[in-house]
């Protein structure tokens, strides 16, 4: 049970979900471990988005590329995956791989060839670069799951993951707002928080994600630590 | 026209250098000038720089004005020979609006014009090919003036700044901003003089370096570089403090209590401007007396959220003299002059002597007449603080921080601008920016630094250099590298950042003003809430406006702003403490709050007025540390949080605390025993580093420092990214840029604001080496009078210190009992 799954945190600080009976975990970086395949999966990249303002004279700190790809390890490493599953939108345009730095080409490089790969197309990037290691594909499926960049309006979706909304949630906590990234679910189909470094988020409020849930739905709220479970009405806009 | 109009006759008969059409002009009022109005004539004559520091209604804005109307009168002079620089578009206008009337009793033939934001785009390029003589304006709008690639031109012949309010100016950052725009005019009108127009101000000495054309207060020789002229001081203000009939609350702000008094002194009095602290303040007062209004008397409200239009109608029906009273903020503390003006209240406490005078002086601005004042405390710490601000309005001890270094997001700003405008030469700017006061003290490499932030980001991993914003010519100047860095410039002039808002419309009507965005979002149909004095209902949002009906009836929210709340000024927090100690001073006080301070007296001790006295008493499950520490709610924010980790380490099992500018009161789980060693000094090394990273209050300094220097941009109406967007950018963005390059020139400028700007972690480390060996521990069986208001702001006061993980934890645990409860299982989706 979804509100029940704050106490069943483990040490790491994951969060146990069930999806269409596949019993995944909801990671703090905001990646999805899937134990019994070994495999992980993260959302919304935008690998390079700093550099795209850049061309266009705003200068944001040039680093959004290392932090991900230094999550993403850390995520890969503390798990122990063997497959990963980037969930589309991996690179924010067309031309962000001619304007990756050396160091974060060779940490792309080095990770594909560690684990068994797959870039799903986003819509940001619709063509991922072929020759970044790993395969490139539209959708994939994985025993009771299907990995897809954006969730398809009201198709027989059980085992549906995806990322593209970049869902956020509010809470009202002791007179505070907490906003945070969070994973969303209506133990059919999942939807993942953004992974990169300099995404922003939609609330899950919002009818652009609600109405995928037409059968309600809770959220997974990504702290510092831990992973926190909140049903959808005790969230704020 | 009560500012410009000299009042009555001069003191005595100064040596007449004012040309006979001015001598005669006077006479016709029978009026003679001020001495302090002929000093200033005289230092135009000598051309020198001028500082006049005087009362409101001395004749100070004329004094300003003459030398220039002297000057120009014989009509030979073309191009703009004098700005005028205010810190209020209204201001202007009105200035403007009041030196019409003279030039044309003296038939001078003098252009005078405004620009500001609502000038129309045809005026403004009118006013740069062919500029009036006079010219009334605001530093956001000189700093665009000086952007463009005329100003060589339009400024040639400027022979004089005159910066009013100057005291609301110098110490901020728009002060910076208009420091670093008078420097580029000195470059451009080397014999430009500067007039400085100011109330009476704790350090004259620092304003008038501030003015000065070199940022320093003497020259070479020891000269001062600034001629100071004192107005004449007008009589004692007459200020009273309420002693209410009601029973005076324990704690809160609103004084609801005495509304039915504060309603008789409107009554008795001609015309009453009702200042409070906040604007959530503003709203619950005017409701107040308007329930109380059973005489149907003309009470209006003002403050910052409400329409422009809806504040231009209150001020120019308060000029009519059509109102008997104004509840207003600090939108009005400075502004346009109301001669009708006879009694001012002071609603909560008045948090500084300085900013007391400056509301008093609202009140009657005839010299010869007393200004009345009637102060209005909401809770009985608050009396103390009446009290205290009233003895010191007495003794005319004013309050105030020593000048900070310039903002180096304001430099960031400036260089842009510069550029705009034309190549820059590095070190010649270099020079020019350090005859700024605010960066007199500037080192070089801070300004490279910032350079080189404006022309590539300036990161040590150099991959934007293909994407310059300036670039060196061959003659090693830099230049703006494309026309469109300089119109992203020009949409972010400014240093005033606000939070997102959102405009509150009525349903298929007007605009009634804007309301903070995170507000809104509390919000669900149906609610209501209190707004430009009217009760509304929520209904919806349509186009990023926030839309609503009249309501009928309903418990309403109210809405909660942001930044409304200043901290208590040191010295007032001097005077309360030492107040507190001597029961010399309790008589004056009311009955209930010296029984109260008499009961605490018995009950424990009294806070002495050195050292620091710690209660710690059990109280349900709970051990609370109560500390008297009077050093300002900013400041107890930050102790909290390190006391709280301390304690943690300690084993103590702090739970939360909450602060107030007097107190502040932290509980866990365990009693806290060697009081020396959580109060110890070095608390503020790690702790306060690993606080300080983490803090979200650095992340909002931050986000403004970005905003300032141009990484982000501001949010402009139609576009699509909102305010709320900025802000998680902004953090996303801190985030990346603290881990990978600490030392970063902008994180430098948060940093530079967060603790020097905010006076707080300085304030509180000087508590923290004053109390040394003088903490006076109290255990009580119980609370102890004293305590009895901070504990009653528990649950009332947004806690502070709960880290993010600890509050969705906790939230999530009591959501699943709640959720045990009431859901039933067989209807969850899963």
């Amino acid at each position: 049970m979804t509100v029940g799954a704050a106490k069943a945190r483990s040490a790491t600080g994951v969060c146990a979900i069930t999806v269409n009976g596949a019993r995944v975990l909801g990671d703090p970086s905001g990646a999805l471990y899937w134990p019994d395949r070994r495999t992980l999966a993260v959302a919304d990249l935008h690998l390079e988005k700093g550099s795209s303002y850049a061309a266009h004279g705003q200068f944001l700190p040039p680093y959004d590329t290392a932090t991900t790809l230094e999550r993403l390890g850390a995520a890969i490493a503390r798990h122990g995956a063997e497959r990963v599953v980037c969930l589309g939108d991996s690179f924010h345009d067309g031309e962000a791989t001619a304007r990756l730095s050396p160091g974060d080409a060779k940490t792309i490089r080095g990770l594909t060839a560690r684990c068994d790969w797959t870039w799903i197309c986003g819509n940001h990037d619709p063509a991922p670069p072929q020759d970044w290691g790993g395969t490139v594909s539209e959708e994939m499926v994985l025993g009771a799951l299907v990995f897809r960049h954006e969730a398809k309006p009201l198709a027989t979706v059980a085992g549906e993951v995806s990322g593209h909304f970049h869902p956020k949630a509010t809470v009202r906590l002791r007179a505070k707002r907490v906003t945070s990234r969070c994973f969303v679910t209506d133990g059919r189909r999942l939807i993942l928080p953004a992974f990169g470094a300099y995404t922003g988020g939609l609330n899950v409020l919002d009818p652009a994600v609600a109405e995928l849930f037409p059968r309600g739905f809770a959220v997974h709220i990504l702290g510092n630590e831990a992973v926190y479970a909140f049903p959808a009405s005790a969230l704020t806009a | 026209m009560p500012e410009i109009a000299p009042g009555i006759a001069a003191e005595r008969a100064a040596p007449s250098p004012l040309p006979p059409r001015f001598a005669a002009w006077f006479a016709a009022r029978s009026w003679r000038p001020h001495a302090h109005q002929m000093e200033m004539l005289a230092a135009a004559e000598a051309g020198q720089s001028a500082l006049l520091i005087a009362p409101t209604g001395g004749g100070k804005t004329l004094a300003g004005f003459l030398p220039s109307l002297v000057q120009l009168a014989d009509g030979d002079h073309a191009g703009l020979h004098t700005l005028y620089i205010s810190p209020l578009k209204a201001l202007a206008v009105d200035i403007h609006r009041n030196l019409t009337q003279p030039i044309e009793e003296l038939g001078l033939e003098i252009a005078c014009e405004t620009r500001t934001g609502d000038t129309p785009q045809s005026k403004r390029r009118r006013q740069r090919r062919k500029p009036p003589q006079m010219l009334m304006t605001t530093p956001e709008s000189l700093a665009l003036l000086l952007s463009y690639h005329d100003a060589p031109q339009v400024f040639a012949r400027l022979h004089c700044v005159v910066i009013d309010e100057l005291h609301a100016i110098a110490d901020n950052k728009r002060g910076d901003l208009l420091a670093l725009g008078l420097s580029r005019l000195r470059s451009l009108a080397p014999h430009c003089r500067r007039v400085g127009l100011s109330a009476t101000v704790h350090d004259p000495d620092a304003l008038a370096a501030w003015l000065s054309p070199t940022g320093r207060p003497t020259d070479a020789a020891g000269a001062p570089t600034v001629r100071r002229v004192r107005g004449r001081s007008g009589a004692q203000a007459e200020v009273e403090i309420l002693t209410t009939r009601e029973r005076l609350p324990w704690s809160g702000h609103m004084a609801v209590h005495a509304m039915a008094e504060v309603y008789a002194r409107i009554r008795a009095a001609g015309t009453t401007l009702v200042f409070v602290n906040t604007r959530a303040q503003a709203e619950i007062v005017f409701s107040e007396l308007w329930r109380l209004n059973d005489d149907g008397l003309a009470i209006a409200l003002h403050h910052g959220s409400l329409a422009a239009e809806q504040r231009r109608k209150v001020e120019a029906a308060m000029s009519r003299g059509d109102l008997r009273a104004v509840v207003a903020t600090s939108s009005l503390d400075l502004g346009i002059d109301w001669a009708a003006v006879d009694l001012v209240v002071q609603v909560g406490a008045p948090k500084g002597v300085s900013r007391l005078l400056q509301r008093i002086g609202r009140a009657n601005h005839r010299l010869d007449s007393p200004s009345r004042a009637l102060l209005v405390p909401a809770n009985r710490f608050e009396v103390l603080e009446c009290r205290a601000a009233l003895e010191g309005v007495r003794a005319g001890s004013l309050d105030g921080d020593p000048p900070k270094p310039g903002g180096l997001d304001v430099l960031a700003q400036h260089i842009l601008g510069t550029a705009c405008s034309g190549p820059v030469d590095a070190d010649a700017l270099y020079g020019e920016v350090t005859r700024a006061a605010p960066y007199a003290a500037l080192p070089r490499k801070d300004f490279d630094d910032v350079l080189d932030f404006v022309a590539t980001g300036g990161y040590a991993l150099r991959s934007y250099d293909r994407y310059r914003r300036l670039k060196r010519d061959r003659d090693g100047l830099y230049r703006v590298a494309s026309p469109r860095h300089i119109q992203r410039y020009r949409m972010n002039v400014g240093t005033i950042v606000e939070a997102p808002t959102l405009k509150v419309r009525l349903k298929g009507g007007r605009a009634l003003g804007e309301v903070e965005e995170y507000f809104v979002n509390g919000l669900v149909p149906g609610d209501s809430f209190i707004f430009a004095g009217e009760l509304l209902r929520f209904e919806g949002i349509r186009d990023t406006a926030v839309i609503a009906s009249r309501a009928p009836a309903g418990e309403p929210k109210v809405p909660a702003y942001v930044g409304g709340r200043l901290p208590l000024s040191t010295h007032l927090a001097d005077r309360v403490r030492a107040m507190l100690e001597n029961p010399q001073h309790w008589r004056d006080l009311p009955e209930a709050v010296g029984e109260w301070l008499r009961l605490q007296r018995w009950r424990s001790v009294m806070p002495p007025a050195d050292g620091l006295l710690v209660e710690t008493f059990p109280r349900g499950e709970k051990e609370f540390l109560v500390a008297y520490c009077f050093e300002g709610r900013n400041a107890h924010q930050t102790l909290g949080m390190l006391l709280t980790r301390r304690m943690e380490r300690a084993g103590l099992s702090p739970l939360g605390f909450v602060a107030t500018d007097y107190v502040i009161a932290v509980w866990s789980l365990k009693p806290a025993r060697d009081l020396d060693a959580l109060f110890d000094q070095d608390m503020l090394g790690d702790d306060l580093e690993a606080w300080m990273a983490e803090s979200s209050m650095l992340r909002r300094t931050f986000r403004n420092v970005a905003v300032i220097a141009g990484l982000i941009e501001r949010r402009f109406p139609g576009q699509e990214k909102t305010g709320r967007q900025v802000t998680f950018n902004a953090d996303l963005i801190y985030d990346v840029l603290r881990k990978h390059e600490p030392d970063h020139v902008l994180l430098r400028a948060t940093r530079a604001d967060a603790a020097g700007g905010l006076t707080d972690i300085r304030r509180l480390a000087e508590m923290l080496a004053r109390i040394e060996g003088r903490i006076l521990h109290r255990a009580l069986e119980q609370v102890s009078p004293l305590a009895v208001p901070i504990l009653l702001e528990i649950g009332k006061e947004q806690v502070y210190g709960a880290a993010l993980d600890e509050l969705l934890d906790e939230g999530a645990q009591a959501l699943i009992a709640d959720a045990m409860a009431g859901i039933d299982q067989a209807e969850l989706p899963i």
